[in-house]
């Protein structure tokens, strides 16, 4: 497959996965801001802070309007939602032969209609365009879930997806792993409980928690599952486990085996040692920094191994 | 003025039975709320057709299809195809010749400068023979018609013809649509084209090629007008899609960048023009090609398809002489016609169209697709004014040719079927032998009365069938 073929697909991966996450993102801030007692400036500006949005935006007077409309419509923004779909597509454009025709429909289908959102109607059409995002999001992963031949091409879309999840999920831990430090269980009350679950609500976790830990919500419960939860689809350890997959097929199909593939079996093999509260003995903060500058090595040792 | 459809007592002419049928029984109402459908098909799979407008204009935009298929008789075709194939022949008998001894020129049957001094002309070329001496792989032929035998060739396109994908998609989306039409094979399929086009690149391989040849489309990317059919027959042959970035040479041989490292490449169809293929042999400040690719390709390490140079036979001068090719290499009559040409590099012909501009279609001689082009009949003062003054500064730059009567076919009008004008472009491949599909491209000028056909200028797309024997 041609590098640029396969630099397509992995960006193309990404640029799925960050609308779908981002959609996420605005839906907690959404779900935040409308808590009783709630600072709602301060809750948009934490949702910022996690897509590494310029300071106007992260910093006191952010209005929620412009936090919303640059993660949504800004074209400016390469990572908002609508440059991700538009960028997603125009990847899919300039490999269309890699693609099958039910994933490029997935792409082309309706690409234009948050062009036509208006700012003044947006808090209003909100919450109709992030269920659009996360169902083009889901008919494109279903589509190639279903037509794409699992060759090498299918690997590197998958790559790129996972790259992106494990960096979404742990953006997110370092903007909120402030509230899931054991230390602030005490203060306990309503609002805390919020906090904690707006991190679930933010990766669509929140039931999903439910069903495996049976108890109620404890912070250090939310930052364990994820982070080292092996079943939750948008945990560090299912894309990492998810990663060393692909990585290992690359591997097997070219024969050769390079630094991508030691240093995201070496990212899983840190995670399975963890046992419950090791987390938080090693430092959750220290390791999400630890976890994100891996994860950023690893796409661009992804990229150095096969020439893009 | 000639009907597809009618004739002039207004009875319905045989190939036509089977659309007048269809009309009756599905009602134009109908058949006209259906158009939405067959633009939303298109929008889907992606089918758009790149428009350089002035005003920036929609990137993506689509080509109007008509939902009227255009039919030609078994009979009609007959005829056709052996024009098509003969000067297909004849235009790569003529490159070969011009390229190498230049007999035709000898022979003062086409006069030198024409060759020499035409920019598509590339001295480079000179004593090279392309495999199998094929310059021109794909002939794009573009046929008026006159009457109920008149058929005659507007131009020739022997560099890199584009909208053979609507040839494929139309079909497609009639099908789809419409299946009930096709019963009984009635209809020769077109779907082969890909099948003949790959075999026609495998066997343009070049000498040094050992084994199966790696077989690529060359695009200038998803920005140019055509990008969609470049990627659609790459997809539809099972070949790569290249942009020059992916290629480089080494050794003598040409390669292209993958996951597992360079593979090799033999034969390259390449859509984009000579100038952007070879900085360093042919354009030095262009950063678009691949550096050495000529001379590798002179070395007999990569075949590129067309030749470098093919242009110099599609030159709008050169047309003038294409009966005359034929005559002198097949040593046959033409069965196609041209349309009469007037070269304004010669002083008769100036001062004859220069005092009839109003009547005549004066083009550009290196022009296409429909840009800077005079259509006197239609044309207001002023422009006739401004177009008298460019002629006159350059004269060798243009060629006129009467208004022709172009036949007229049904389209589907918001009420009732209107006729418009059509043209028809065939698409011949020519490799070890020549193959052309039984159809091609019907372009149809969508505005009442217009004669221009471009999709560039507001032209549209139909179905083209040939009815079975």
């Amino acid at each position: 497959m041609l590098s640029r073929t396969a630099e397509n697909l992995f960006w193309m991966g990404r640029y799925i996965e960050r609308a779908d996450a981002t959609a996420r993102l605005i839906e907690m801030g959404r779900g935040m801001a409308m808590l009783p007692g709630s600072n709602e400036s301060e809750e948009w500006r934490s949702v910022a802070r996690a897509t590494a949005a310029p300071e106007s935006l992260t910093g006191e007077g952010a209005a929620a309007e412009d936090v919303i409309r640059h993660l949504l419509l800004d074209a400016d923004n390469p990572s908002s939602i609508r440059s991700c779909l538009v960028q997603a597509r125009a990847n899919g454009r300039a490999i269309r032969t890699a693609l099958t025709q039910d994933m490029w429909e997935t792409l082309n289908d309706g690409w234009r209609t948050l062009e036509q959102a208006t700012p003044a109607r947006l808090k209003d059409d909100l919450p109709r365009y992030l269920d659009w995002t996360r169902q083009r999001a889901a008919a494109f992963r279903g589509a190639a879930e279903t037509s794409l031949l699992r060759n090498d091409g299918y690997a590197f879309l998958r790559l790129g997806e996972y790259v992106e999840r494990a960096d979404m999920t742990l953006r997110l831990l370092d903007v909120k792993y402030y509230v899931l430090l054991p230390e602030t269980d005490v203060v306990g009350g309503g609002r805390d409980y919020h906090q904690w679950t707006s991190v679930l609500r933010a990766t669509s976790a929140l039931r999903t928690y439910h069903h495996v830990h049976r108890d109620n919500y404890t912070p250090w419960g939310i930052a364990e599952f994820l982070v080292l939860n092996r079943m939750f689809p948008r945990s560090v350890m299912f894309s990492y486990l998810g990663l060393e997959r692909y990585l290992e097929d690359l591997a097997a199909v070219y024969g050769v085996r390079r630094a991508c593939q030691n240093t995201a079996a070496g990212m899983v093999k840190r995670l399975m040692g963890f046992d419950t509260g090791g987390l938080f003995q090693f430092g959750l903060h220290e390791f999400i920094v630890e976890a994100v500058g891996c994860t950023h090595r690893l796409s661009r040792e992804i990229a150095a191994a096969y020439d893009f | 003025m000639f009907d597809e459809m009618r004739d002039s007592h207004g009875g319905v002419r045989a190939p036509y039975q089977r659309i007048e049928a269809w009309l009756q029984s599905a009602g134009v109402g109908a058949l006209a709320g259906r158009h939405a459908e067959a633009e939303a098909l298109f929008r889907r799979i992606g089918i758009t057709f790149a428009v350089y407008a002035e005003d920036g204009g929609d990137p993506e935009r689509l080509i109007p299809f008509d939902l009227i298929p255009r039919v030609f008789s078994a009979a009609e075709w007959r005829t056709l195809q052996r024009g098509i194939r003969q000067r297909a022949q004849a235009l790569n008998a003529f490159l070969y010749d011009v390229y190498h001894r230049g007999e035709i020129l000898k022979a003062g049957v086409v006069p030198e400068h024409l060759v020499y001094r035409n920019e598509a002309y590339l001295p480079e070329m000179a004593g090279f023979d392309p495999p199998g001496r094929v310059y021109s792989h794909i002939v794009g032929v573009d046929i008026v018609r006159t009457g109920p035998h008149d058929f005659q060739v507007l131009e020739d396109n022997c560099r890199t013809p584009s909208g053979v994908s609507y040839m494929l998609e139309n079909r497609e989306i009639m099908m789809r649509m419409f299946p009930e039409l096709f019963r009984a094979g009635a209809v020769e399929a077109v779907d082969a084209y890909p099948r003949q086009l790959k075999q026609t690149l495998v066997e343009a391989a070049p000498a040094k090629c050992a084994g199966d040849p790696t077989v690529v489309v060359l695009t200038p990317g998803p920005l140019n007008s055509a990008y969609f059919e470049h990627s659609y027959l790459a997809d539809l042959m099972g070949v790569e899609l290249v942009e020059a970035a992916d290629l480089f040479v080494d050794e003598g041989l040409c390669w292209m960048r993958t996951t597992r490292g360079p593979q090799r490449v033999d034969v390259i169809y390449r859509r984009i023009d000579d100038a952007f293929i070879d900085p360093l042999a042919f354009r030095p400040d262009s950063l678009l090609g691949v550096p050495g690719l000529f001379s590798v390709y002179r070395g007999g390490g990569v075949a590129l398809c067309s030749a470098p140079g093919a242009g110099v036979a599609d030159d709008k001068g050169v047309y003038v002489f294409v009966p005359d090719m034929i005559r002198f290499y097949l040593g046959e009559a033409p069965i196609l016609k041209n349309v009469d040409t007037y070269r304004c590099a010669d002083p008769d012909a100036l001062s004859y169209v220069l005092a009839n501009l109003k009547d005549l279609v004066v083009k550009e001689a290196h022009g296409s697709g429909g840009y800077g082009m005079l259509i006197g009949p239609h044309a207001s003062k002023k422009e006739l004014e401004t177009f008298r003054k460019k002629i006159e500064a350059r004269p060798e730059d243009y060629i006129a040719q009467p208004t022709l009567d172009l036949s007229t076919a049904p389209v589907l009008g918001e009420n009732a079927v209107e006729n418009r004008h059509v043209d028809f472009r065939p698409y011949c491949l020519v490799g070890r032998e020549i193959r052309l599909t039984p159809g091609g491209l019907t372009r149809v000028a969508l505005r009442k009365g217009s004669l221009v056909v471009n999709s560039s200028q507001g032209g549209g797309v139909k179905d083209t069938w040939i009815m079975a024997e």
